[in-house]
């Protein structure tokens, strides 16, 4: 790889780079960012130097995403009907009963399979050691699978003389394999589900994605006024009349999905539809509720969630994690504020993180007071030497930070993307990684298994 | 394959918007050939008229400058139904529709766009207007081929090439319009002979010359070229043929989809085109050509409204508490469909009832 890179030269892989970003610009593959009232189309910066795992990394990794999303769905089915890991003190009750994300609707609840979070995407980053490391866990409504996907096409378009011979795993049949799931999980005895993918619309930052991801399925991509609910079914409204609706992959929040149920002013849900789901006669993709397992108070639970359940040792280890509603966790965050970097449980997005050793002695009063003010909000992890890939830079092709987002589909059965989503941060030193802060991405190469 | 309510006028929508883009482009360059030198401002006069924009225009422009008109209907965002005004609502049209338009639609008309906002105010200028107009003409021809070429054609093309079709016969009754602003019916000879450059133009503008020179004596009359333009049973720009043509798209809407609401779309136009071929042209211009374009304008207002009823967005099952939004589509006045509720939400707060801009 290194000599096919050379081979292109820096003005090579910089004339293809950008000729490549205006194809994401022409094609629209752009997310819409919002401000002073205006609405600008981005595209995620994409940086050509792909990231290569290997067979044996991807196989722990793969086993590793594989079973936090088991765990996280036992966890999950748990907590909304007996509870068992409160009552054997595992993980605190009100840690679980009083988050905001919490759902009461959702007890006693069965959904099929007892897959609650069908679409998981889980962020990996390498210590300085080398080891994997599980940062975040997203089961609501993660994205940015869509670039994983185009991201790979753009390198086949633009870099076919890096891609020449490779035996990589191919990504394409991640729609096949979500429909597929989607298939699965709908009531029990209908013959040829109607899959659809609920969107909030034009407007909303990910409706590349949105598009993306309805045209991969091939199933209509609908707004909640196209649904209508009558006598607890779901339907669409086509130009020959209502057509019924069988499973809903929704890309909105649980807060927006029901006024019914849940924020009275949302106009872009669907009035019914939580009693439409309870009655049995749709499936919702991810179920309501999961924002309860990836919260960053349970993830530091994380571990002993996984052995809980499942009586193994977690494959991918967490960043080691203090939970500041405890005492000894705020004590140690408190004691260690400069070494530490500060997390909001309840934030996405890589907003409001401090981080220790680079904040002024301002900021780091600042985010003590927080801490003191409300301290069950906060987490607080070490800093850790985060993992480097080589990618060009103005000053030519230069260690940036990255982590990797593995998305795994569960239906019956737990499917992984091979690779993920490698979001870089194209600041020098920059931990930063979110495409809201600047952050691009990468392909990801698998290499496949060779024959043994 | 069930196909979207939304989806269904979406595509009605895109069609029209770069099929008024086309025409619109077409109407300022045969405008500018039409300027005598000292009256330049009495040809784009007539332009305004014949969108009955007077109201509009008069609110920001003090005086008749055939500059500001020309700005008016190509750059002038304020201006709905201006080709950039257009340009942008087929846009968003388009976005609304990337599930189901293919990719190299979506993305000629993504570029179009921005290209077309890089047009600066020198291009509307001298002889730099005409290339500017051949230039809108040929993306949207663009886009028409990639569309033919690459387009699904299950029941949302019919509903796409309803949209078109109705546009470009409206377009077309406008577009003679522009001529009886201009012309009295009679004259002496040599205003024959500068009324019949006068049609040339016209024809040209719709590229109907060769084909009108191979059908017309050698010293045509006005009222062969009206009845050319209106009831041409093969000229692909006559209000005749484009009636014809969305007749056979809504009758394959009734026959292989099941479509019954086709029914009164079909007999209105069954109606039209009575009025259409009952009279000549000749009688058609006795009797005022002017009320009589009036009369089909109201009446191609009127198929898209049915058709908008019978299929889209607001086409409802009788349920008696939404039927305030009915009146959301299809109530605009002479020039179709109109500017876009923008409202935005980010996708996670609250959206009015607006879908986030379909029609007007």
């Amino acid at each position: 790889m290194r000599d096919r890179i050379s081979a292109i030269g820096l003005e090579g892989l910089r004339a293809r780079a950008t000729a490549a970003e205006n194809d994401l610009m022409s094609l629209g593959i752009t997310f819409t960012v919002y401000s002073e009232a205006r609405a600008i189309d981005r595209i995620l910066p994409f940086d050509c130097i792909p990231r290569i795992i290997t067979a044996a990394e991807w196989r722990k990794l793969e086993a590793g995403v594989r079973q936090r999303v088991a765990a996280i769905n036992c966890f999950l089915h748990d907590i909304y009907h007996d509870r068992h890991i409160i009552s054997d003190g595992i993980v605190p009750a009100d840690l679980i009963l009083g988050n905001s994300n919490y759902r009461p609707e959702m007890e006693h609840f069965p959904v099929r399979f007892g897959t609650y979070a069908h679409i998981c995407g889980i962020d990996i980053v390498r210590d300085e050691h080398g080891e994997f490391r599980v940062l975040e866990d997203n089961a609501r409504t993660p994205s940015g699978v869509s670039y994983v996907i185009e991201n790979r096409h753009l390198m086949r378009r633009a870099f076919p003389d890096l891609l020449a011979g490779m035996a990589l795993r191919p990504v394409d049949d991640y729609g096949m394999r979500l429909r597929e799931a989607l298939t699965e999980i709908a009531p029990e005895g209908v013959l040829d589900p109607q899959v659809v993918l609920l969107s909030p619309g034009i407007y909303n930052s990910a409706y590349f994605e949105h598009v993306f991801l309805a045209r991969e399925m091939g199933v209509p991509l609908v707004e909640g006024a196209d649904l209508v609910i009558e006598n607890d079914r779901v339907f669409m409204r086509t130009t020959s009349g209502l057509r019924a609706v069988h499973s809903i992959y929704r890309r909105l929040g649980d807060d927006f999905l029901d006024p019914l149920v849940f924020r009275p002013d949302s106009m872009i849900g669907v009035p019914g539809l939580i009693a439409a789901w309870r009655k049995g006669n749709v499936a919702i993709a991810n179920a309501v509720g999961t924002g309860v397992a990836d919260d960053k108070a349970v993830y530091a639970y994380m571990p002993r969630i996984i052995k809980y359940y499942l009586d193994q040792e977690p494959i991918l280890l967490n960043v080691e994690t203090n939970i500041c509603r405890e005492a000894a966790g705020l004590a140690v965050t408190l004691d260690r504020l400069h070494e530490l970097v500060i997390k909001p449980v309840g934030e996405s997005g890589g907003y409001g993180i401090t981080i220790g050793p680079r904040s002024t002695l301002a900021e780091l009063d600042a985010a003590r007071a927080a801490l003191l003010a409300d301290p069950s909000n906060w987490i607080s992890q070490p800093m850790i030497g985060l993992s480097v890939g080589p990618t060009l830079t103005p000053e030519g092709i230069r260690p940036r930070h990255l982590d990797l987002r593995p998305f795994a589909v569960t239906g019956r059965s737990t499917w992984v993307l091979p690779g993920g989503l490698s979001r870089v941060a194209l600041k020098a030193g920059s931990l930063v990684v979110n495409s809201s802060q600047g952050g691009g991405s990468k392909d990801t190469w698998v290499i496949a298994e060779t024959a043994a | 394959m069930p196909l979207l309510a939304r989806y269904a006028e979406g595509l009605f929508w895109l069609a029209r918007y770069m099929e008024r883009v086309e025409n619109l482009a077409r109407l300022v360059d045969v405008t500018q050939t039409f300027e005598s030198p000292g009256l330049e401002a009495e040809a784009w006069d007539a332009l305004i008229r014949i969108h009955a924009d007077e109201e509009h225009f008069a609110k920001n422009h003090t005086v008749l400058d055939p500059e500001a008109v020309k700005h008016y209907y190509l750059l002038d965002t304020s201006n709905p139904s201006s080709v950039i005004g257009s340009i942008e609502a087929a846009r968003t049209n388009a976005r609304t529709l990337r599930p189901i338009i293919s990719t190299e639609m979506w993305k000629h008309l993504n570029v179009f766009h921005r290209e077309l906002a890089t047009v600066q105010d020198w291009e509307l200028r001298g002889d730099a207007l005409s290339r500017l107009c051949t230039r809108i003409k040929e993306a949207v021809q663009t886009h028409t081929g990639i569309t033919e070429g690459t387009f699904f054609r299950d029941q949302g093309w019919h509903f796409y090439e309803l949209g078109r079709l109705i546009e470009r016969a409206d377009q077309t009754t406008r577009l003679l319009d522009i001529k009886f602003h201009r012309l009295a019916p009679n004259g002496r000879e040599e205003r024959q002979l500068e009324e019949r450059t006068q049609w040339g133009g016209m024809l040209r503008a719709v590229a109907g010359y060769h084909a009108f020179r191979r059908i017309a004596p050698v010293d045509f009359s006005g009222d062969q070229v009206v009845s050319f333009l209106l009831a041409d049973p093969c000229f692909p720009r006559s209000v005749r043929l484009c009636l014809s043509q969305a007749e056979w798209h809504l009758t394959q809407l009734r026959t292989s989809y099941g479509l019954r609401g086709t029914l009164t779309a079909l007999e209105q136009i069954e109606e039209m085109r009575g009025a259409l071929l009952d009279r000549t042209a000749k009688q058609i211009i006795q009797d005022g050509l002017h009320d009589f374009l009036d009369a089909m304008q109201r009446d191609l207002i009127t198929l898209a409204a049915v058709i908008g009823r019978a299929f889209f967005r607001d086409w409802r099952p009788a349920e008696p508490e939404v039927a305030t939004e009915q009146s959301q589509s299809q109530s605009q006045s002479q020039s179709g469909g109109g500017s876009q509720s923008q409202s935005q939400s980010q996708g996670t707060t609250l959206r009015s009832t607006a879908d986030g801009g379909i029609t007007s």
